[in-house]
């Protein structure tokens, strides 16, 4: 398990590697962030020792080479617009993302499970063609859409929840979030069901599959045989089974839940790193958007990892030669 | 002795789109306590609904329409799926055909045995569950059961599968063990084997075994009385050394035929000609007509009664000599 652990590492670090050479180079490629930075008015001097500050003077593989050395050492960089660390600026904004993508991620399966285990076992019922066709919707309408038409029904017509912002935040155990006040939870509410809902299609579309697979299978038909209750017979031998894709998906796609809650934020004005990068990309600010990409390539990196560890546990099949 | 299963008339039918399929059609058998009765017959001839039947098991769009299935003097038939959940596993208890497919292969074995006891009997505490979870590993001839209890499914072969099983299935000292084919799947020397353990366990606690099975072989030597099926009927019903000496039945008669015996050497095999009927649009009268070499005008129009014979069975054919007719 260690080897399996420390091999994986070794590749990720590679994986790291080779993303901030696509990143930094990419970035590099696009505008110039001195026309967005500098008053109109400075003159040609002025210009020249922004452009310096900045290092911007200096060939690509220079700039690339001094990042590094700098990222090895913690410092990705200095924010152009608020002359701050980028990786300070991120990782303030971090907890907000985070929450909202967690407690989408609890939507998702909290409501995903039960709907798509109940359409496998009664697949010809109303209410499972109901569930079928909702996730369909879920799936193809698109998230700004959807937070847009969220806002106009909840906040607008009914007023029932606020629009935008976190709302109330109180610090427990060290975490602050919005989820521990009663405010908070009213603000985080439409922006997870926005965020959640592609997910909890795709929740309830996997459930469901794997049920109608899982409940044919003898071993379902042996466990009736030897007497348990059916509920018994799917929570235990039925859910175990199906779990084993549903957590492969959700652990990669929580990667992309962060990374795309971009939209969900800037529709709800969350103040998340979503919010941050796509200020970051109007006002070319090269050292947030490469900061703010290198982080997510390590999440979706370290998910991975979690999630093939959380694999080999769920399913003793796939377990790791030399763990017993 | 009193029988311990008593099936009357049992008709199982599937509801499908394309009409009425009578996979069980008034079978009648019974079992005696401690007894083991062969149910013999091709793929389709109703013996594994049969069995799924007892067990009140039987898929959509399968159900029981007619018939009585008496256990120890209770019609198990007209049970609630709650009552009936209390006798499977614990007073039926039943082996199915692939090994490979029966056992969860996410839980460990211990899991699987623990909640067998549990369900039926929650004052067990967990301490004793897991010594008799144990001792049934050893009963069955699972070395070191200790540790095996904790492996996972993948981690046995198909044979020591089969062995868990058949521990699972006598976990609860169940009356009666129904045995889907428990054997097909299994190498022949490990069949051996496991017909041999069947047969020591059942004779040791007293349990009444159905073996299902379509290798008259196999129930020769092993069961005391066999039945054989054929298109959802019983045609052929008695103690095992009579049928196998002198079947009556023409069907019996072929099954016997196609086995492959030593003093038979180098000549050909012999087969049942024709193709079992479509169970959809079963022929008026005998469902063995097409495949039959003494058939005449009455079998083509009336269907066989089970006709008693003076050796004792229950054989649904016309052609019984009046000399053996009881």
């Amino acid at each position: 398990m260690t080897a399996f652990i420390l091999r994986r590492s070794l590749q990720s670090i590679i994986v790291l590697l080779v993303m901030s050479l696509i990143v930094f180079v990419g970035v590099n490629l696009v505008g110039d962030p001195v026309d967005m930075l500098i008053n109109p008015e400075a003159d040609q001097l002025e210009i020249e020792r922004v452009i310096r500050d900045l290092g911007l003077d200096r060939p690509v593989a220079e700039q690339y080479w001094y990042f590094m050395v700098n990222a090895f050492q913690g410092d990705l960089g200095r924010s152009f617009v608020f002359g701050e660390p980028a990786l300070k600026l991120i990782i303030q904004r971090m907890p907000a993302t985070m929450e909202l993508a967690l407690f989408s991620l609890l939507i998702a399966i909290s409501f995903g499970i039960p709907l798509g285990v109940y359409a496998g076992l009664k697949p010809h019922s109303k209410i499972s063609r109901t569930i079928m066709a909702g996730s369909i919707l879920g799936f193809s309408m698109p998230t700004f859409w959807v937070g847009i038409i969220l806002i106009m029904f909840f906040s607008v017509h009914l007023g029932w929840l606020p629009s935008t912002g976190r709302g109330d935040v109180a610090t427990y155990f060290g975490i602050t979030s919005s989820i521990f006040t009663l405010d908070g939870l009213s603000h985080i509410f439409l922006p997870a069901f926005n965020l959640a809902l592609f997910k909890l299609s795709s929740v309830i579309r996997l459930a469901r599959a794997g049920t109608r697979e899982v409940i044919l299978q003898d071993y379902i038909k042996f466990a009736r045989a030897k007497g348990l209750s059916e509920t018994k017979i799917i929570r235990v031998h039925l859910l175990k089974n199906i779990m084993i894709p549903i957590v492969t998906v959700i652990g990669l796609e929580f990667g992309s839940l962060i990374a795309f809650s971009t939209v969900t934020e800037t529709v709800f004005a969350w103040p998340g790193m979503g919010k941050l990068i796509i200020d970051a990309i109007y006002n070319l600010d090269r050292p947030i958007v490469v900061a703010y990409l290198m982080i997510i390539v390590l999440i979706f990196v370290t998910l991975n990892l979690i999630v093939d560890i959380l694999y080999s546990v769920l399913d003793p099949r796939v377990r790791i030669k030399g763990v017993s | 002795m009193d029988p311990i299963l008593q099936i009357k008339d049992l008709q199982t039918h599937f509801f499908t789109k394309a009409g009425v399929l009578k996979a069980v059609d008034g079978v009648s058998l019974e079992i005696k306590s401690g007894e083991i009765v062969g149910l013999v017959g091709e793929s389709g001839s109703g013996k594994s609904i049969t069995g799924f039947s007892i067990m009140g098991l039987v898929d959509a769009p399968g159900q029981i329409v007619g018939g009585q299935i008496l256990f120890k003097g209770q019609d198990l038939a007209k049970l609630s799926p709650a009552e009936m959940q209390a006798y499977r596993g614990n007073r039926i208890a039943m082996i199915f055909q692939d090994p490979m497919m029966t056992l969860n292969p996410v839980l460990r074995i211990e899991t699987q045995m623990v909640e067998t006891i549990l369900s039926h009997d929650s004052s067990v505490s967990k301490v004793d569950a897991h010594a008799r979870a144990r001792d049934a590993l050893g009963l069955v001839g699972i070395s070191s059961p200790d540790e095996r209890l904790r492996a996972y499914p993948h981690q046995f072969s198909g044979g020591m599968r089969q062995r868990v099983s058949i521990a699972i299935a006598m976990l609860n000292r169940p009356d009666l063990i129904i045995a889907d084919e428990p054997t097909t799947a299994l190498d022949v020397t490990i069949q051996g084997q496991v017909i041999h353990e069947m047969q020591r366990l059942c004779q040791e606690t007293k349990t009444a075994l159905l073996w299902i099975t379509h290798d008259l072989a196999v129930v020769a030597g092993i069961a005391e009385r066999i039945c054989v099926m054929y298109a959802g009927r019983v045609v052929e019903q008695g103690a095992n050394a009579n049928i196998i000496a002198a079947p009556m039945h023409p069907y019996t008669k072929g099954l016997l035929g196609s086995v492959p015996g030593q003093n038979r050497r180098g000549q050909p095999l012999q087969q049942i000609e024709g193709m079992v009927p479509s169970m959809m649009n079963l022929p008026k009268g005998c469902a063995f007509q097409n495949r039959c070499n003494l058939v005449s005008d009455i079998c083509t129009s009336t269907n066989p009664d089970a006709t008693s014979t003076k050796d004792g069975r229950l054989v649904r054919c016309h052609n019984i000599a009046a000399g053996d007719r009881a």
